[in-house]
């Protein structure tokens, strides 16, 4: 057991685990989209989680930071407060905002982070900038939607958690980048059984379809 | 196996080369060394070589035509050096070397003795005729040790690299305890020159020290920036000596394995290495006991898909494993876990073709040679407005003053300094305040920009720093992997920004805006590529803000060059009478004639092309562009019939 300090506060915990999880677990809340509790090789991806730790110039990220004996962390700064707005508002400015027909209203990880950094459901100052593709039905029962997915890869990490590999994957490059199903063919997944993808989706960018046919159904009509 | 003397056994290598070449070399014959390096094939050289074996031929004469690599001269290219010991003549240096003059020389020199002295650039050794190359800045104030050998030896023959002393260095160092060659790389000071300019004996140290089975070394050549072409060049010109700091580096960390990391898109780099190691493998230089002795290591070339962000290692690791060329979170670093979890040493290309010269004669040697923080040299690809643009290796400490001024012949036309981009998209843009800095990894660092890998643009007055900033966004944000939000996000809004103000459409909030984004994308991101991505943006916009005013305020492009802000119009003052060399050549039919027969633009019409600006004649240089575009002054249309 070591201990360290987070916003003044002393918090005894296990060395080697991540920031994140420890202060997760002691009701210190800092905004995080891409960590999976317990992940091995978190991606590090949102770089919401960001903190700063004394004795360091620049700031951390919590989900990749392990605790060390004594380290004093503050989770409230303002830079770090600014510099989680901005990711936010740089989220937002590539989000369908039409909170009312989304399936996730209510419980969406973006909703809560605008409460929590106080930050308006909207895109300003940047532009808004849209995907071509509204919807994408590749997938034979999930519709994949571009313009609200935060890209934090948990519904490729669950799957391949679950099912030993992942029926998704990133397709495409840098602003382009979108979640695909892209040439999976593995008839020992059935897909469409599970959904832990859309139960772990912090938004509502995977939606079981309504007339949905899961690929497991499909084969057998076929 | 019974272990031998490796620098006995290099000794027979060594001799048996220097037989088999002189029974090539003893004919005596006029040689002529030819440039054919991509960049010497792209400005014609397969052409040139052409040439002169037909001319040789049909002449009947005894010569031959030996292909080198590229000594860096690019405004010269095709470069050919002929030697013509019959002629009493030293060995003479030829610029831009067309088919046409080839024949000529294979006549006239070749043939009759007569070097024509009009096309000569210089003699490559001190002589009484023919004026030295070394009395030209261009020559004599470079320093080099990583390109010493490029444009001399033909890259494919192993031979000529062993008879320039090659390989002598590794069978030094396979005397040398491993710990003992780690130590001479730590005491020279040498730093990574793939950007950051990490400690390289600290890094091998700590690969030597890891644990984890069999350790692996990877060249980084994948050489993404724009305008960077040094490790193409060293690969195509001197294959051997980076494969020589490679099995160096192998025996002082341990590794078996090499990996040469190239880009598909340098096909003749990756034929070039493929040939040099099989080569080193025949002459017992790679693979098994190599020279005798117990150091067993081999090198494969890994063709990687030309993304720039896959020059950064942990992004090279996935590539290699077959992933997505994402960059991942450090540590651990790949000196502890790297390529498959094995303890991965990654150089780039010139790191790795520093240490032969380092080990040949000393790392007290080596630290003589540039600053204290940073010895040894670097080697610059200097492009844009500049008299001698090329590759030019400096010792580190040079001016940014000295090497565009004095080097590179300084700014063509008459035309004045503005600045000066160091380190390719990561780097930043230098005002005509900053050169008399130093080039080295901790001023250039100080000053906003980086050594990064190298590439260097200079500006003159008529360049728009907003434009090349522009430019280098638009660079970085295609090249974004698209992981972290910062990065994916950040520098598309940037590039957005910058737009909008090339076209007249950014505001004063656009600029705060800018400040404000490029600080969060720059602490924000995850890797070296969001990090460094707003570089060109945060160091314009602290130099030149007054530009970006102008852009923004009064719509107006100082550099005259944003194609919104700007207008072309014919000064009917110096336009000639009854000239029209420009009608014929607009696209758009745009130019017209006035009631005093000279010609007019209509503004309506004209799509900036600037081709009336190029095609009219120097003496009348009436072409104008003017920033705002609405100072264009109003030139009426003589009366349609
Ligand atoms: C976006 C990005 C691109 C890079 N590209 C290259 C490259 O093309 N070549 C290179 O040697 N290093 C490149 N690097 C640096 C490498 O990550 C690494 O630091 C280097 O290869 C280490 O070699 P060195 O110690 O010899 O400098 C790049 C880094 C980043 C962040
Ligand atoms: S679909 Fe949902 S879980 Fe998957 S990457 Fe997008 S936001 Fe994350
Ligand atoms: S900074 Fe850019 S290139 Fe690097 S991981 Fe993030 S998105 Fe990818
Ligand atoms: S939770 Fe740490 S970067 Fe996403």
């Amino acid at each position: 057991m070591i201990f360290i300090n987070v916003d003044e506060k002393k918090i005894s915990c296990e060395e080697g685990r991540t920031l994140l999880d420890v202060c997760l677990e002691n009701g210190i809340y800092i905004p995080n989209l891409c960590h999976v509790k317990g992940m091995q090789t978190p991606p590090a991806s949102c770089r919401m989680c960001m903190v700063a730790i004394d004795g360091e110039k620049k700031p951390a990220m919590a989900c990749t930071t392990r605790v060390r004996e004594n380290m004093t962390v503050m989770t409230d700064t303002p830079e770090i407060r600014h510099l989680q707005r901005t990711a936010l508002r740089l989220l937002l400015s590539v989000h369908d905002i039409d909170c009312k027909n989304c399936s996730a209203n209510k419980h969406c990880e973006l909703q809560n982070l605008s409460r929590f950094l106080k930050v308006g459901l909207k895109a300003a100052p940047y532009a808004t900038l849209l995907k071509e593709t509204a919807i994408d039905r590749t997938h034979p029962c999930l519709d994949y939607y571009p313009n609200r997915c935060l890209l934090c890869g948990k519904c490729i990490h669950v799957c391949r958690q679950k099912n030993g590999q992942s029926v998704f994957t990133f397709a495409r490059r840098g602003f382009k980048t979108v979640i695909s199903t892209f040439g999976f063919d593995n008839p020992d997944v059935f897909c469409g059984e599970c959904l832990a993808c859309v139960e772990i989706c912090p938004v509502g960018a995977l939606v079981v379809r309504k007339d949905a046919v899961n690929s497991n159904q499909k084969e057998e009509d076929t | 196996m019974r272990v031998k003397n490796p620098k006995a056994v290099f000794q027979e290598i060594h001799d048996a080369a220097a037989g088999r070449r002189a029974s090539v070399e003893k004919q005596a014959v006029p040689t002529v060394h030819l440039g054919m390096a991509t960049c010497g094939i792209a400005a014609g050289a397969l052409e040139t070589k052409k040439a002169f074996e037909e001319a040789i031929l049909e002449r009947g004469i005894a010569a031959v035509v030996h292909p080198v690599g590229c000594n860096g001269h690019c405004y010269a290219e095709p470069v050919v050096v002929i030697d013509h010991p019959d002629s009493g003549f030293s060995p003479i240096l030829y610029p831009n070397v067309s088919p046409g003059k080839a024949k000529m020389l294979v006549k006239l020199f070749l043939e009759e003795g007569d070097p024509r002295f009009e096309h000569i650039l210089g003699a490559t050794v001190e002589n009484e005729m023919i004026p030295w190359v070394m009395e030209f800045s261009r020559f004599s104030k470079e320093t080099r040790i990583v390109t010493r050998l490029c444009g001399q030896i033909d890259p494919e023959s192993i031979d000529e690299y062993i008879l320039k002393d090659g390989y002598a260095s590794l069978a030094r160092a396979l005397e040398m305890e491993p710990a003992d060659i780690r130590q001479e790389i730590k005491a020279s000071g040498l730093r990574g020159r793939g950007g950051a300019g990490f400690p390289t004996g600290e890094k091998w140290e700590l690969a030597a020290q890891a644990d984890g089975g069999d350790k692996i070394l990877i060249c980084n050549a994948d050489e993404g920036d724009p305008g960077a072409y040094m490790d193409r060049t060293i690969l195509e010109s001197n294959p051997h000596q980076v494969i020589e700091g490679m099995a160096i580096c192998a025996r002082a960390v341990g590794a078996e394995k090499g990996i040469v990391y190239v880009r598909a898109e340098y096909p003749l780099a990756v034929d070039i290495v493929g040939k040099a190691i099989c080569q080193a493998r025949e002459t017992g230089l790679l693979g098994d006991c190599i020279l005798g002795s117990a150091l067993h290591f081999d090198i494969e070339v890994f063709q990687g898909s030309g993304a720039f962000v896959c020059g950064e290692e942990t992004a090279l690791i996935q590539s290699i494993e077959g992933a997505r060329g994402m960059p991942v979170y450090r540590p651990p670093f790949p000196v502890e876990s790297g390529l498959y979890g094995l303890p991965t040493v990654i150089n780039n290309v010139k790191t790795l073709t520093t240490v032969p010269p380092i080990i040949e004669k000393g790392a007290e040697w080596f630290r003589g040679i540039g600053t204290p923080g940073s010895p040894g040299t670097t080697v610059f690809s200097v492009v844009g407005e500049v008299v001698h643009p090329g590759l030019v290796e400096i010792s580190m400490g040079v001016t940014l003053r000295t090497l565009i001024f004095d080097i590179c012949g300084g700014i063509p036309n008459q035309k004045k300094f503005k600045a000066v981009q160091i380190g390719g998209p990561s780097g930043g843009c230098l005002p005509e305040e900053f050169l008399d800095t130093p080039i080295d990894f901790d001023s250039l660092n100080e000053a906003g920009a980086m050594m990064g890998s190298g590439g260097m643009v200079v500006m003159d007055e008529d360049s728009c720093v907003v434009d090349v900033s522009r430019y280098f966004l638009d660079f970085t944000q295609n090249e974004s992997c698209g992981k972290c939000t910062f990065c994916r996000i950040g520098t598309r809004h940037l590039l957005d920004i910058l737009s909008r103000i090339t076209k007249g459409e950014g505001s004063r909030e656009d600029l705060s805006c800018l400040k404000d984004l490029s600080r969060a994308v720059s602490e924000g991101s995850l890797c070296g590529l969001g990090r460094t991505a707003p570089n060109p943006v945060m160091t314009s916009l602290k130099y030149f803000e007054d530009e970006y005013l102008a852009h923004v305020d009064h719509k107006k492009c100082p550099g005259t060059t944003c194609r919104d802000l700007t207008a072309f119009y014919i000064d009917l003052e110096t336009c000639a009478r009854g000239c029209d060399v420009c009608v014929g050549c607009c696209p758009v039919d745009a130019i017209f004639t006035t009631r005093t027969r000279k010609k007019g633009i209509d503004q309506q019409l004209c799509v900036k092309c600037g081709e009336c600006k190029v095609v009219c004649p120097p003496e009348y240089d009436a072409v104008r562009r003017i920033s705002p575009a609405e100072g264009v002054p109003v030139v009426e249309r003589l009366d349609k019939e």
